[in-house]
């Protein structure tokens, strides 16, 4: 066996990370109350007899106090995998079970407390390392006085501080491949206050809106509804519960996408958007007038493209939609067009915001709202499929061993890239001069 | 959506440094400012000026900090369960478990879900990147790190590459590929750089982009390419421990929760901490914006999970019971916003009713806390990651 050095000190004295401890020690006080608390009794154990030992009276007791019976059994387990109960028999296996097996509570000395750190020496002494301690032992016999100082032991009470012993190095090294309760993890730091009046006199400077008027948390659930997995059945089945993936192959970027998911585009413009289907659709509708769309979606690529590609990328933008006499001259108030140009002069990835946002909102208000109103998206709306709902529970064994695989993300990503190229190679305008010059070259 | 988001940010020159940058708007005593995020970072850290004390600087935080509290209440009308008297309450859940994914040989500490709606990567304290079929059960890569302790890791929007990092304060890319057996370590690039442990990370909407947090307190957010550090955000005074991307529209915004108690929504343009949240009575261990992006919600040491309204500016439920005593690790919203699975210091994972305020049903299963919990992109299911070295699917 070694010595481990450099221990992760599990007593986080920076700060209680354990926040509970305070409300667990006010419980197991409770619970060790003459009166109210829960009833031990003498228990003959091997050899000895045992006093107070405990036993599945504490998970009623739980139950009647925390007035519910859901955790009742998770929150023994707590108490056992802290220390603050030690089982008897199975002494290793720090969990609370629901049968006749018998627990004790821990003397508050050896309660997971901050002052306490457990140190390895401690444990050193406690498995007997002397012997390969020799030249630590006087320092280790001096600790072991100072803690035995004064303390008479008598045989019923040398067998009840053994048990006691034991469990707090259970709980608090725990054997090897065991889950224990004790691990937080890796230390967090505190630094003292810095300057927070900065902000506290912007906070107060910002405009606030009433609370009844925001809340459309209450309308956006209410929209969504229908379309959330865990409160309506989705169709033809959830591919989780019936082990049958045909409802992602109907959500891809399919010819007929199911009536849910146009639907869901009418919701807002952003989730039309977001749906590559129905960025499609949108597209269609528009035919020639879509500058707008692909100016929001070049500028898009400029906020979230690398940073050295971010000039040519303005450069571009700027020849193609804003410049004056552009190929896809795109129609922004003055006060835009004259910040946005002038930002050009320092291209950063931010320097087409209020040009998108104008955009966005732009066809947000009105485009989007002609959308829904178009035949194109009644079309849609009759074309959409509406799935069976699958009869999977007879079928679920086979569908087990049928899973398939689906097509990988990569391929997905080259497809769409390649098919993107394809696009923008087919939609460039035109440039004049290289056309002239190949005619007269071939002439 | 937030009107915050729709202001153009200013670029310029910075009035005390000089150089072009994207500038924070900031006020000192009512008076206007226009530093870059850098100068108002060392003006914030510069000693006590003259006249100042220790005390005098306390008590006029605290003076700020009432009239701030003031304001919020004068705007406070109706609560959240008020309004949502009117609508029904839920049936009955029933989630089970529908996989266990076995392969970690220690703690799980993080996973993330991939676009597809069925692949997992998730990172362990034992320095391995697992990617998962989770449909199928099929491990597709494991990945083998030089570092312990894993804490964060995310499949990029593209699905072809995961970031991942923890206690060797670094944020590496690893780009996955169709051959199970390559070593895809040997392909891992360092992008991000910070002081300490590496506490979350994200992929901005494209795969070129990385928003990282860490123990030294502060976000940052990368260029992938070059490994440039596009900005950095200063304001946590302690740990920063979770963050989250905005799903609005514009997505401009994040939010953080860290060690100091406080939970803060960032501009990530310049910068700036835009609004700031401090209720929780303990560290803040995870955020998760809510599906519209107009909210967020918040687990914490003190055992409660809050919900905070980012247009009212305050928080609007709070989600607690007195036989809830452990801390809570991990939040996410289900598709609709209507359930908040949150998981739970004592092994289990409770779903609220967000509206409502209660608790729709507990989940058992894991044999030690649970460090992750995020519901899929459609929402057909929820992913749990353990300290009992598993994961579980629910459905």
């Amino acid at each position: 066996m070694t010595i481990r050095t450099a221990r992760q000190d599990r007593g986080q004295h920076f700060r209680p990370r354990m926040h509970c401890f305070k409300k667990l020690e006010a419980i197991v006080v409770e619970m060790q109350d003459q009166k109210s608390g829960v009833k031990g009794s003498e228990q003959k154990l091997n050899v000895s007899t045992i006093p107070h030992v405990i036993s599945k009276d504490v998970i009623a007791w739980i139950a009647n106090k925390m007035k519910s019976t859901a955790e009742t059994l998770v929150f023994g387990t707590m108490l056992v995998a802290y220390g603050y109960i030690y089982p008897l028999q199975n002494h290793k296996k720090l969990v609370m079970c629901n049968d006749a097996s018998l627990y004790r509570f821990q003397t508050p000395y050896f309660w997971p407390a901050q002052k306490w750190v457990a140190e390895d020496s401690d444990y050193a002494h406690y498995n007997h390392l002397h012997e390969l301690l020799n030249h630590k032992w006087d320092f280790i016999v001096m600790q072991a006085t100072e803690q035995y100082a004064g303390k008479e032991r008598k045989k019923p009470d040398r067998v009840v501080f053994d048990c006691q012993e034991r469990a707090y190095w259970i709980v608090n090294r725990p054997p090897r491949r065991t889950h224990s309760a004790m691990d937080v993890g890796p230390e967090r730091l505190i630094d003292p206050n810095t300057d927070e009046n900065i902000f506290f006199q912007q906070a107060i400077m910002r405009s606030k809106v009433k609370s009844s008027v925001s809340l459309g948390l209450v309308k956006y659930i209410t929209t969504y509804k229908n379309h959330d997995p865990f409160l309506a059945p989705c169709l033809p089945s959830n591919p989780w519960l019936s082990d049958n993936d045909s409802y992602w192959n109907l959500n891809m970027r399919v010819d007929a996408p199911t009536k849910m998911r146009v639907e869901r585009w009418s919701f807002s413009f952003f989730e039309l958007l977001s749906d590559l289907r129905g960025r499609d659709d949108f597209k269609v509708f528009l035919k020639k007038e879509f500058e707008n769309l692909a100016f929001w979606e070049a500028a898009e690529e400029l906020k979230w493209g690398t940073a050295s590609s971010m000039s040519t990328k303005a450069e571009t933008i700027f020849r193609t939609f804003l410049a004056p006499g552009a190929p896809r001259w795109i129609n922004i108030d003055g006060r835009t067009m004259g910040l946005t140009v002038k930002g050009l002069d320092h291209p950063h990835r931010y320097v087409l915001e209020a040009a998108q946002t104008h955009v966005f909102l732009l066809m947000k208000k009105d485009t989007f709202f002609r959308y829904l109103k178009s035949p194109v998206y009644k079309e849609m709306q009759k074309k959409a499929l509406n799935p069976e709902p699958h009869n999977f529970q007879s079928q679920l064994d086979q569908n087990a061993q049928n899973r398939s695989a689906g097509i990988h993300p990569i391929i997905l990503w080259q497809q769409e890239e390649e098919e993107k190229a394809k696009a923008a190679a087919a939609a460039a305008p035109i440039d004049v001069k290289a056309m002239m010059s190949k005619i007269d070259r071939k002439k | 959506m937030c009107d915050q988001t729709f202001v153009a940010v200013t670029f310029g020159p910075c009035e005390s440094c000089g150089l072009a940058s994207p500038l924070m708007n900031i006020y000192v005593k009512t008076d206007p400012l226009n530093y870059c995020s850098f100068c108002v970072e060392v003006m914030a850290c510069k000693g006590l000026q003259r006249g100042e004390t220790l005390t005098s600087l306390k008590n006029e935080s605290e003076s700020l900090k009432k009239k701030l509290e003031e304001e919020r209440v004068k705007l406070n009308d109706v609560e959240l369960h008020q309004v949502a008297e009117k609508i029904e309450v839920l049936g009955a859940l029933s989630l089970k478990t529908r996989r266990v994914l076995k392969g970690h040989s220690n703690k799980v500490l993080c996973m993330d879900w991939c676009k597809d709606r069925r692949r997992i990567v998730s990172s362990s304290q034992d320095g391995k990147l697992i990617v998962w079929d989770a449909f199928t059960l099929n491990k597709e890569h494991g990945v083998s790190l030089p570092c312990t302790w894993v804490m964060a890791c995310a499949y990029a929007p593209s699905g072809c590459a995961v970031a991942c990092g923890g206690l060797d304060n670094k944020c590496s890319v690893i780009p996955l590929s169709l051959d199970s057996n390559e070593n895809l370590a040997a392909k891992k690039k360092s992008v991000a750089m910070h002081t300490n442990y590496l506490s979350g990370c994200t992929f901005t909407n494209s795969d070129m982009q990385l928003l990282t947090s860490s123990g030294d307190g502060t976000c940052a957010l990368w260029d992938v390419e070059s490994g440039q550090l596009l900005q950095s955000f200063h304001g946590h005074t302690a740990d920063v421990l979770s963050l989250d991307l905005a799903p609005s529209e514009t997505g401009n915004t994040f939010v953080s929760g860290g060690s100091d108690k406080k939970s803060n929504v960032w501009d990530m343009r310049s910068g700036q901490n835009v609004q700031s949240f401090e209720s929780h009575e303990s560290d803040v261990n995870c955020v998760k914006y809510y599906p519209s992006g107009d909210a967020f919600a918040s687990a914490s040491d003190d055992s409660t999970c809050r919900f905070y309204d980012l247009r009212a500016d305050r928080e609007v439920a709070v989600y607690q019971k007195d036989s809830i005593i452990f801390g809570a690790s991990t939040v996410d919203f289900s598709l609709s916003g209507r359930l908040l699975f949150a998981g739970y210091n004592d092994y289990t994972i409770n779903v609220w009713d967000v509206l409502k305020g209660t608790r729709v049903s507990c989940l058992f299963g894991h044999e030690n806390r649970i460090s992750r919990v995020r519901v899929s992109p459609d929402g057909t299911a929820l992913c749990s990651a353990s300290w009992d070295n598993t994961l579980r699917i629910w459905a």
